[in-house]
């Protein structure tokens, strides 16, 4: 079932339908000078949910952290192609603005900013760079508590600091509140799943299928099936030691979770 | 306008104080509470003493009142125009016979003479000032509003001046001062506040140390604070290319309370310093200092804490803490908290950091489409969040936020020239 030819040979269904909403290609980055990233390929075409799995440190992290434009993860050679623009010449915030949203495996505490403020500069800071009138603190306000009530987000966290003394859970739905707030083109949700009870899962879960849509794409990173039982991915790709060592539709999935990573060890070195 | 000639009994007294600045000379960076802070080098000491403000308050001054309502002015440290008070309260110049009995008690008595400060200077040069009394019992709902201002041009060069402000509140009264200090040009403001709170009285005390960038300012602010008295202070320093803002506080008598909140903002090549002096003489008193400084481009900030407990003062409850941002690589923060103990039931407490902005939430923000400056304002004032929020008087709060984002844009802006 899996192919290891070229990237994204697996999901060849939607042959020549449009450019794909992102394409990396040859990507190689360094972090602290080690070189983590050593050639990714995957085509994300849109409207398609495609997976990343691998063992821990394998870069994929990384990988969402050199998409995202974060200072100290350097790209040294290849492209990143977003609806035909050169992604990796754009700074991080524009990035953001063009549609790429970055669910953290780790969200960042900020004490001292309220999630009310935050969240209303971040949403007007978008509506702003695509032309739109900014929302007032009322309609806003109102926006918010129907997106919070929706991912079981206590309307008391809004109040509180950004991510400050929430728990593993609370700050993975707090990413998804404000992915379903700026409704992004590129999802690239980096191990949302994990720190979630099966019933918060299913709450993000349902979140994610409820913005997918024909001209959204999904980047998944996951180690877990279940995951992919509650988002039905389009494409699989194996990430071993800074590579894509394999490419598939789901069985691919079921397969790793069968025999593990160790199949591919060798593709890795 | 014209003043009456001092009173002989205000002159003593100014001659007395006189004499002390004459003895101790002016602080130098051989002075251990001046080790951070170069006066002579400001070159403000030479700076010709203006002259009595005989005019009304210049139109590029017009009065701004923080907080609504009609402000006391002073103008080069001369009062200006007149004054309403409300019941309760009496609001007199330092030289009017009613004043004396007041002066003639509180002048100067919080202030130690031995430490060389520039408060004995203030004392033999003001040429005006103000007292204001809150009489027994009465609690005031609307602040007082005093507005100090520089004037300096071209013209008449750069100034002296030696604001004077005594502030009585007699037993059980409450009231709320906001004291602010701006100004134009070059000159040497040299303030001095006293406040006496005697038995149960309150006061809560907000300064906007706002002056001229290329003015001086030096302010020596004197507390005493009685029995179940509560001082409770909140500062904002953004102004002048050299600051100082010295405080003498003495917890005289059971159950005090002293609070103090200070932020300041230091662009460009400001040196704002912050220098705390509290005493614990009785038992049960408690005091809490927080101070955070934001300091980009050149500008050096100092903070100096000295708690003092003495053998009587048991089951003393103090705390300090000092907490600087260093937004540039120029920026800089010297200083120490010092704590003395002498008595063994206390609970005391002292910290002090220095940082930059944290990168990582630097990039989440920026991550969810906030451009960069803003992100980075979004940090700075969620690092003075907490001393903001001890603002509690509304108009001050949003001034204080409206000061510190106009300097951080100045601060942006010496970084685009560069
Ligand atoms: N900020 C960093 N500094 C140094 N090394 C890093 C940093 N971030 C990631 N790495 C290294 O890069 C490799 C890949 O990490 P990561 O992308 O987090 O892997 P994954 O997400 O697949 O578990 C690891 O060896 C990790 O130690
Ligand atoms: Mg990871």
């Amino acid at each position: 079932m899996t192919t290891m030819s070229g990237p994204n040979e697996g999901t060849g269904s939607r042959d020549g339908a449009g450019a794909p909403l992102l394409a990396i290609r040859d990507l190689h980055a360094t972090v602290a000078g080690r070189e983590i990233l050593k050639g990714i390929d995957i085509v994300v075409p849109a409207g398609e949910v495609h997976v990343v799995m691998g063992p821990n440190g394998a870069g994929k992290s990384t990988l969402s952290y050199v998409l995202a434009g974060r200072d100290g993860y350097e790209p040294t050679q290849g492209e990143v192609v977003y609806q035909g623009q050169d992604l990796l010449a754009m700074k991080t915030e524009e990035r953001a603005r063009a549609g790429i949203f970055l669910a953290f495996q780790s969200p960042v505490e900020i004490p001292g900013v309220t999630g009310v403020n935050f969240l209303k500069t971040a949403v007007n800071a978008q509506r702003r760079a695509r032309g739109e009138s900014e929302l007032d603190a009322m309609q806003f306000l109102k926006l918010a508590r129907r997106k919070a009530k929706e991912l079981d987000v206590g309307e008391e966290m809004l109040r509180r600091s950004v991510n400050s003394g929430f728990s593993g859970g609370e700050k993975k739905r707090y990413e998804a509140l404000q992915m379903t707030l700026l409704e992004p083109r590129l999802m690239i949700l980096d191990e949302t799943d994990s720190g979630l009870d099966f019933d918060a899962l299913k709450t993000v879960a349902q979140a994610v299928n409820g913005m997918r849509s024909p001209d959204r794409s999904i980047l998944m990173i996951t180690h877990h099936q279940r995951l992919l039982d509650l988002i039905a991915p389009d494409c699989i790709h194996v990430l071993i030691d800074g590579r894509i060592v394999s490419t598939g539709d789901r069985s691919l999935a079921h397969e790793l979770e069968k025999s593990g990573y160790a199949q591919f060890a060798g593709q890795a070195a | 306008m014209s003043a009456a000639p001092t009173p002989a009994w205000l002159d003593a007294l100014r001659r007395d104080a006189r004499a002390r600045a004459d003895a101790t000379g002016l602080p130098t960076r051989r002075d251990e509470a001046w080790k951070y802070t170069d006066f002579a080098l400001s070159g403000a000491a030479a700076y010709p003493l203006a002259a009595r403000w005989q005019d009304a308050v210049p139109a590029s001054l017009a009065t701004r009142p923080v907080a609504g309502g009609v402000p006391l002015v002073l103008v080069n440290g001369t009062v200006v125009g007149d004054w309403g008070a409300p019941d309760g309260v009496t609001i007199g110049r330092l030289d009017s016979p009613d004043a004396r009995s007041l002066v003639e008690a509180h002048l100067g008595a919080v202030i130690p003479a031995a430490r060389k400060s520039l408060a004995a200077l203030n004392g033999g040069l003001f040429t005006d000032g103000l007292v204001l009394r809150i009489t027994a019992g009465t609690r005031l709902e609307r602040p007082i509003e005093v507005l100090s201002l520089g004037a300096s041009d071209a013209a008449s060069g750069p100034l002296s001046f030696h604001p004077r402000l005594l502030v009585v509140v007699e037993e059980g009264g409450f009231a709320t001062l906001v004291e602010s200090h701006r100004g134009t040009g070059a000159y040497f403001s040299n303030s001095v506040v006293e406040v006496a709170l005697a038995e149960g009285a309150g006061l809560d005390h907000y300064k906007i140390q706002d002056e001229s960038l290329e003015g001086v300012h030096v302010a020596t602010l004197g507390v005493s604070v009685a029995a179940r008295a509560v001082y409770r202070g909140a500062l904002l320093q953004a102004g002048s290319r050299l600051a100082r803002h010295e405080v003498h506080a003495s917890l005289c008598g059971r159950d005090a309370v002293f609070e103090l909140d200070g932020a300041y903002l230091g662009v460009e090549n400001q040196h704002l310093d912050n220098t705390t002096f509290v005493t614990h003489a009785a038992p049960g008193g408690q005091s809490r200092q927080l101070f955070k400084g934001v300091l980009d481009n050149q500008a050096q900030g100092v903070f100096q804490g000295t708690v003092l407990v003495e053998r009587a003062a048991q089951k003393t409850n103090a705390h300090q803490l000092s907490k600087a941002l260093l937004l540039s690589a120029g920026a800089g923060m010297s200083g120490k908290p010092e704590l003395e103990i002498y008595a063994d039931d206390v609970k005391c407490g002292h910290g002090c950091t220095v940082g930059d902005i944290d990168e990582t939430a630097l990039f989440y923000l920026r991550s969810r489409g906030i451009a960069e400056a803003d992100a980075r304002q979004l940090l700075i004032e969620a690092f003075l969040a907490d001393v903001l929020e001890h603002v509690s008087l509304d108009p001050v709060r949003e001034t204080f936020t409206a000061v510190v984002s106009e300097r951080l844009r100045r601060a942006r802006l010496g970084k685009e020239d560069r």
